[in-house]
């Protein structure tokens, strides 16, 4: 039986002891490292910047309906189109709708997690409509028919030698290891699919209310063109994305630069408000924001874990990860890898069998320590682990703590327990000595600790 | 003062010469040092996993045997966390929620004791080696403890202390975590030890006795030299 749990044991296993693939992250995590210590220096206090950040979202959050429909009046009283999907499958067939009304069958998509939360991609291929990834680390993955490895990074795991053979066998094109020249070769491509979309699909950074505005940031200027194009665009936003005013993007847009890559600021930072109006001479013809829920009213109900909602999709608790560091981002077959998809899944996944994300943790905090709007990730994993062993209980663990229980609130059982390890210790390294193949192999497999001739306590009584 | 040890499990068993040396070191200062024999856990193990009612049990005990000590000290801040930070969670809305909040204000890591707590720092110990520090997770980040670990040993004489590059990276115990996941505890661990080795450093020093032994398990397997050592011990040594 395969099951997420197995899964990701079976893939864990395989990818943390690679020595190559853990140099890879290292090398390319430790430059994030740096360079976003840097950026953090360039703020009087981050540490401000970041509690700053955690209330605005919060409040947005507390507000969440009447900010909504504030954005929603905003952008339509501007002629675009607000459409209000409860989950995956509803926002799947309002895109599907908005496309076959227009007969489209080639889309450019820029950097969306909520595409593929929902499988937008997937879908629109299935009713015949050809989907272009139109970032680069995301047009590397889609040429490898895989997953984003990072919600950042999409192809971080990838070297540069890779990329070219992966050109040169899926685009003909010649052999090269160069990053300009790789960059060359993929736009060559895109621009063609820019001239020939009939639409084009973002994801969003914020929803501001205010102005009823949708910001994209963006280092490649590949939404930009995706926006400005072809003749319709599409938005898929998640509602915890609304920010109540324009100038909340004061303090957003370099947050999530710094904490998302290292950058004092993002290279494009563009906002949308409209389709093309009377007069004016680019912009889309027709503009469609997809608000997706997918479980986040309900997470915003839950009054223990709700804060997950203020996060802004930077990525910087999956770099600082060790667990992430080390597993890679294909090892969780979620969309959202690392701590804040371990937070994530079992709520917006609305299916189960990710149940495991949670234990799958040392609970160092890092997380909760990186993240700019201050969600307290390691402790919403233990609150996770709390609500699975109350109503899903593990029979051998649960047995295990029971019995643990038992002794530790008896301190002589506890004590003759400690004696009888301590013999069974001996007895299994004498037994490994005298040639007890079992035993050997026991003792070969791991370096228990050895347990002290004396105990603590017996040393105190001695004194 | 009146000081009582709080020692974990797994120091008891598998590392007392730290709490002995933590006995050392109060009883030089001139310190009244008892000892909460009847404690033995401080129900973590329990509580990280999430079956909180069997934590509780656990945490009762050790609630009641340390209620009229003065002030409780733990030679790891892990167990410290428990006791300052989760006891209060744990009993939350129970009637044990008081002597939780009260015993959380009267207990403290062994380090952050010494300096924050007691105003010492120098305490004549000696240790002729090369020392790099490991943080463990709970005392840096639950408590905000760095300073005082380091205070400490930039007194010892004959000390050289050598920074690891991510210092504050986790070393991949984490309790159940390294019984549920070995491969991914393991491959933290390396990282870790190669980070430790690559300072030159003969010892790897922490306040967190559950940490070193996992190091030094997987630091046996491959036969490198690279000893570990609880603060403690360190600040005990003449």
């Amino acid at each position: 039986m395969t099951s997420a749990k197995s899964e990701f044991q079976e893939r864990s296993a395989r990818v943390a002891p690679d020595l190559e693939h853990r140099a890879r992250m290292t090398r390319q995590l430790r430059l994030y490292s740096t360079q976003r210590a840097a950026r953090e220096g360039a703020y009087g206090d981050f540490q401000a910047a970041r509690r700053a950040a955690g209330e605005t979202k919060w409040q947005a959050l507390m507000a969440l309906d009447r900010h909504l429909l504030e954005f929603s009046e905003k952008l339509e009283a501007r002629g675009a189109k607000v459409h209000w999907a409860a989950d995956g499958a509803e926002a799947r067939a309002i895109v599907l709708d908005v496309l076959s009304k227009r007969q489209a069958k080639l889309v450019v998509k820029s950097k969306a997690m909520t595409a593929e939360e929902i499988g937008l991609a997937e879908a629109l291929a299935e009713r015949g409509i050809e989907v272009v990834e139109s970032d680069l680390g995301e047009f590397i993955m889609q040429l490898r028919k895989e997953p984003p490895y990072h919600i950042v990074f999409p192809a971080m795991h990838l070297s540069r030698d890779e990329v070219g053979e992966l050109f040169h066998a899926e685009l003909a094109a010649e052999r090269t290891d160069d990053p300009e020249a790789l960059t060359m070769i993929a736009r060559r491509v895109l621009r063609q699919k820019y001239v020939a979309a009939d639409a084009g699909i973002t994801g969003a950074n914020f929803a501001v209310a205010e102005t009823g505005m949708i910001s994209i940031t963006e280092n490649e200027g590949n939404a930009r063109l995706g926006a400005a194009l072809p003749s319709c665009m599409i938005t898929l936003v998640g509602i915890e994305k609304v920010l109540p005013k324009l100038e909340d993007l004061a303090l957003f847009l370099p947050l999530l630069a710094t904490a998302g890559a290292g950058q004092l600021l993002t290279g494009y930072n563009t906002l949308y408000a409209g389709p093309r109006a009377p007069g004016e001479s680019d912009g889309p013809e027709e503009y469609h924001v997809v608000l997706l829920d997918n479980g986040r009213s309900e997470l915003l109900a839950d009054p223990e874990l709700r804060d997950a909602l203020r996060c802004i999709r930077c990525g910087a608790c999956l770099n600082v990860c060790p667990v992430f560091r080390n597993v890679g981002g294909h090892t969780y077959g979620t969309t959202y890898p690392g701590p804040i998809g371990a937070v994530l899944t079992p709520s917006l996944r609305q299916q189960d069998g990710f149940e495991h994300l949670p234990d799958a943790s040392s609970l160092c905090g890092a997380c909760s320590e990186t993240c700019p709007v201050g969600i307290d990730l390691h402790h919403h994993l233990l609150e996770h682990r709390r609500r699975r062993a109350v109503t899903d209980p593990s029979p051998l663990w649960h047995a295990v703590f029971r019995a643990y229980a038992f002794v530790c609130a008896r301190p002589a059982l506890y004590e003759r327990l400690i004696s009888f390890a301590r013999f069974g210790t001996r007895l299994l390294r004498w037994a490994a000595r005298i040639g007890v193949a079992q035993a050997a192999r026991l003792a070969s497999e791991r370096e228990l600790p050895e347990p002290a001739a004396l105990t603590f306590r017996e040393r105190w009584r001695r004194r | 003062m009146q000081i009582t040890l709080f020692v974990p499990c797994f120091v008891d068993s598998f590392a007392p010469r730290v709490a002995e040396s933590m006995v050392r070191v109060f009883e030089r200062l001139g310190h009244d040092v008892r000892f909460a024999e009847a404690a033995v856990c401080c129900g973590q193990p329990a509580f990280n996993a999430g079956y909180w009612d069997e934590a509780q049990s656990v945490a009762e005990r050790t609630l009641r045997e340390l209620a009229s000590a003065e002030a409780v000290v733990v030679g790891s801040g892990s167990c410290a966390t428990m006791l300052k930070r989760f006891y209060p969670r744990l009993f939350a809305g129970t009637s044990g929620a008081e002597a939780a909040q009260d015993l959380a204000a009267r207990s403290f890591e062994f380090a952050e004791f010494l300096v924050n707590e007691l105003g010492v720092s120098e305490l004549g110990a000696r240790f002729p080696a090369k020392v790099t520090v490991h943080d463990g997770c709970h005392a840096l980040r639950e408590l905000g403890l760095k300073r005082p670990m380091r205070e400490l040993l930039s007194h010892v004489k004959d000390l050289t202390l050598v920074e690891m590059a991510e210092a504050e990276t986790c070393c991949g115990f984490g309790g159940t975590f390294s019984a549920k996941f070995p491969t991914i505890s393991r491959a933290m661990g390396e990282q870790k030890l190669g980070s430790a080795r690559e300072t030159g450093a003969d010892y790897v020093v922490s306040c967190d006795s559950s940490c070193l032994l996992h190091l030094k398990s997987l630091g046996a397997r491959d036969g490198a030299a690279l000893g570990s050592v609880h603060l403690a011990e360190v600040l005990a040594s003449r």
